[in-house]
């Protein structure tokens, strides 16, 4: 036990003297939080229409007043013919047009229904459809109030949004990039702790000396979950402060789940640093291995629900995927274990197979 | 020129050689295009939904059959009480529940209004604003089913277009970005990778006591990968047609045109990276950082519309956004050169002033 009490305090001085590195590991989580929690927005909150009114008449006028004064719609230009949508569109100056018919006022006035064209530009298809229901709710609205004939049916729908009243996209993602950041990090410190020992040939020495392989495991480990930890709270009190993201659930909970991912995260990036033959390859594996599946398997960004069957499956071995469903449920739905076990109990399933694997792979060194 | 060529042959040679590196440009850039446009969509698919009608009467049961047949909805679960919807939201089984109340359809009948409550799972809120606007449209349009029935007829005739996009298929916006991070990977890795491999194995202080200048040796180191980002945008942009169908709206020649302004940026990046680095290893890493960075604030994969004031200030100066703009616009709008002129003039001088930098900073490091 001393031995392992002296390789981690060994550790922990490679830690301290190299304060520059210290820094850049607990500054780069909050940093890249504030970053991207800016830039990762799914919100639509303006869009830019055009107006196509060929003979703009008191109903044509109201109701572009309507739209005006809906706070979402900026109108960037008014035309009387359609010819002058597309170049608008084209160049990405708007994302929808109302175009109205001729003589508009005057058919509805006669009964016959005036017609009305909402056009969204749908490259992207859901800010395509945030436009053509933003624009239609405001019609509706302004339908229901001139007719209030007797004889409509009327279904008013009370809606609800559950968890993230404002539905915030920030209240999403900041969560999810928790997720992100500590994945970063994690293998960072993995690669700069071990890629060094073997860059000095000091991990040579640690393999003859007395050390067991779990003990060189557990005291490379230990110090870098301190470490972790702190840049833990830090994203926390940050995504609380900076964002304003709820924590309805319970924070010690959050807390250890977050060690658990670290504990994951850390071990993995060992795993494939013991596994490899050069730091080249062992990058790229750190790299392939963990980043790219957490930006994109994780459901940080995407959902996983939109994804096929087969990238479903595969995510299901992304640690990311777990801890990013915690995270969001104890910080946005205030859930506890009881909803949480499966999520935390394949994250320990993890950990321990992953440390037992990196214990088993430094054996093979040595008997190499 | 002659000398230029030669080294380039060099070059070619050298790539073509490593059975690694040739995999790494053929083979990866198109599983990559595989599996990001799968992985990488917002697409939203038939909604799990939990129904509590607490009416069961033929109204009630048309409304939920429309539900169900509307293709955006799928009903999961179904009970009579509100507090297994509950728990099936919170559980994250089900994103919407739907309540129809007592009396429904006596009301309908009665005084031809009726409430209705729709809780939509809004953790993942902009999805769950188009949630709730299928849901609302279904609503109105049975609504609208219903005065029909009654006589009474609607004063504004109202119909919604997608223009470019009118099937709302996520990879037909995915793939045109996903081209770009292919074309930025290939030109800014490899590049960084290949210098700093040079000056690993010091082949790169051989190169620097013969006779080539250093532009000599610049042009000649950057050529073949230039050449190879075009390669893999057009086998990239094979694949999006062939196994995805992303439509081809606009000049080709005008695509690959902008590619090749924008690959000097690139390759440019690439260069200036590899000569603040002194190992592969770092090379690849600052390539990841500088890249992450880059994709992820490049309007790719989240709209740019979207992104906080300052963040989008921010991004004009990010290449990347560039020619993800022009790529999207002239693959699926079909824009012209007028279109698009404002972003290609910006890569234009992107690639003058990065080129000029880099080429600068690495005589300023070899000398």
């Amino acid at each position: 036990m001393t031995a392992l009490a002296g390789l981690i305090r060994k550790e922990v001085y490679h830690i301290l003297r190299d304060r520059r590195t210290l820094v850049v590991i607990v500054a780069l989580p909050v940093l890249q939080v504030i970053l991207f929690g800016y830039a990762i927005r799914t919100d639509v909150d303006r869009v830019r229409i055009a107006v196509v009114d060929p003979s703009p008449d008191t109903m044509t006028l109201a109701l572009r007043a309507r739209l005006d004064a809906a706070g979402v719609f900026e109108i960037v230009k008014v035309s009387p013919t359609m010819d002058a949508i597309e170049p608008l569109f084209r160049r990405g100056e708007a994302q929808g047009a109302i175009v109205f018919e001729p003589d508009f006022a005057e058919h509805a006035g006669r009964g016959v229904p005036a017609s009305l064209l909402i056009v969204a530009d749908a490259t992207e298809p859901n800010t395509g459809s945030i436009v053509q229901a933003y624009a239609s709710a405001v019609v509706q609205a302004f339908e229901q109030e001139q007719a209030a004939h007797a004889r409509a049916v009327r279904i008013t729908p009370a809606v609800r949004m559950r968890f993230n009243p404002t539905r915030r996209s920030s209240n999403l993602f900041v969560p999810g990039l928790m997720a992100f950041v500590l994945t970063i990090v994690s293998s960072l410190m993995t690669a700069i702790s071990l890629t060094r020992e073997k860059e000095t040939g000091t991990l040579e020495a640690l393999l003859v000396s007395p050390l067991r392989p779990w003990q060189i495991i557990a005291g490379k480990v230990a110090p870098y979950v301190v470490v972790g930890f702190a840049s833990v709270v830090g994203v926390i009190v940050e995504a609380r402060l900076v964002f304003g993201v709820p924590l309805r659930g319970s924070a010690t909970l959050l807390l250890a789940e977050g060690v658990l991912f670290i504990l994951v995260s850390l071990s993995l990036g060992i795993l494939i640093s013991a596994r490899t033959s050069s730091q080249r390859v062992a990058m790229l594996g750190a790299l392939v291995g963990t980043m790219l599946p957490t930006m994109l398997l994780s459901g940080f960004i995407f959902p996983i629900e939109s994804m096929p069957a087969p990238l479903r499956a595969v995510s299901a071995v992304v640690p990311a995927r777990w801890f990013v469903l915690v995270a969001r449920s104890v910080m946005l739905k205030g859930t506890g274990l009881a909803y949480l076990w499966p999520a935390t109990l394949i994250l320990l399933v993890m950990a321990v197979a992953l440390l037992v694997a990196s214990t088993r792979a430094f054996h093979e060194r040595l008997e190499a | 020129m002659r000398r230029i060529l030669f080294l380039a042959r060099a070059e070619v040679l050298h790539v073509v050689r490593d059975r690694a590196t040739l995999a790494q440009v053929l083979i990866v850039p198109i599983l990559q295009l595989l599996v990001l446009s799968n992985a990488a969509t917002f697409q939203i698919r038939d909604t799990p939904t939990y129904v509590v009608d607490l009416d069961l009467s033929t109204a009630s049961r048309r409304l939920i059959e429309r539900f169900a047949s509307s293709g955006h909805f799928r009903i999961a679960g179904r009970s009579a009480s509100a507090n297994l919807a509950d728990e099936a939201l919170l559980a994250g089984d089900v994103t919407m529940a739907l309540t129809i109340p007592h009396d429904f359809e006596a009301m309908l009948v009665g005084t031809g209004a009726a409430p209705l409550q729709l809780s939509v799972n809004a953790e993942k809120g902009s999805a769950a604003g188009i949630v709730q606007s299928y849901a609302a449209s279904i609503v109105s349009a049975y609504a609208a089913e219903l005065t029909a029935v009654r006589g009474g007829a609607p004063r504004i005739d109202l119909r919604m277009r997608s223009w470019y996009n009118p099937s709302l298929n996520y990879t037909h916006y995915m793939v045109p970005g996903i081209l770009v991070a292919l074309v930025t990977l290939i030109g800014t890795l490899l590049t960084a990778q290949n210098i700093a491999r040079e000056k690993e194995l010091g082949t790169l202080e051989q190169l620097n006591v013969t006779p080539i200048t250093r532009g000599q040796f610049i042009a000649a180191k950057l050529l073949p990968f230039w050449t190879l980002g075009l390669i893999d945008l057009a086998i990239g942009l094979l694949v999006g047609v062939v196994v995805f169908g992303v439509p081809v709206r606009g000049s080709l020649l005008l695509l690959f045109g902008a590619a090749a302004i924008y690959l000097v940026v690139a390759l440019a990046i690439g260069l200036w990276i590899s000569t603040i680095v002194e190992t592969q290893q770092q090379a690849m890493f600052v390539t990841f950082f500088v890249m992450n960075v880059y994709l992820l604030m490049s309007g790719l994969f989240t709209p740019i519309d979207s992104m906080a004031p300052w963040v989008q200030t921010v991004s004009l100066v990010n290449p990347v956004r560039h020619f993800v703009t022009i790529s999207r616009a002239v693959l699926v709008k079909g824009a012209g050169v007028r279109d698009i002129a404002q972003p290609l003039a910006t890569l234009v001088v992107f690639a003058v002033v990065t080129l000029t930098l880099a080429v600068r900073q690495y005589s300023k490091r070899t000398a």
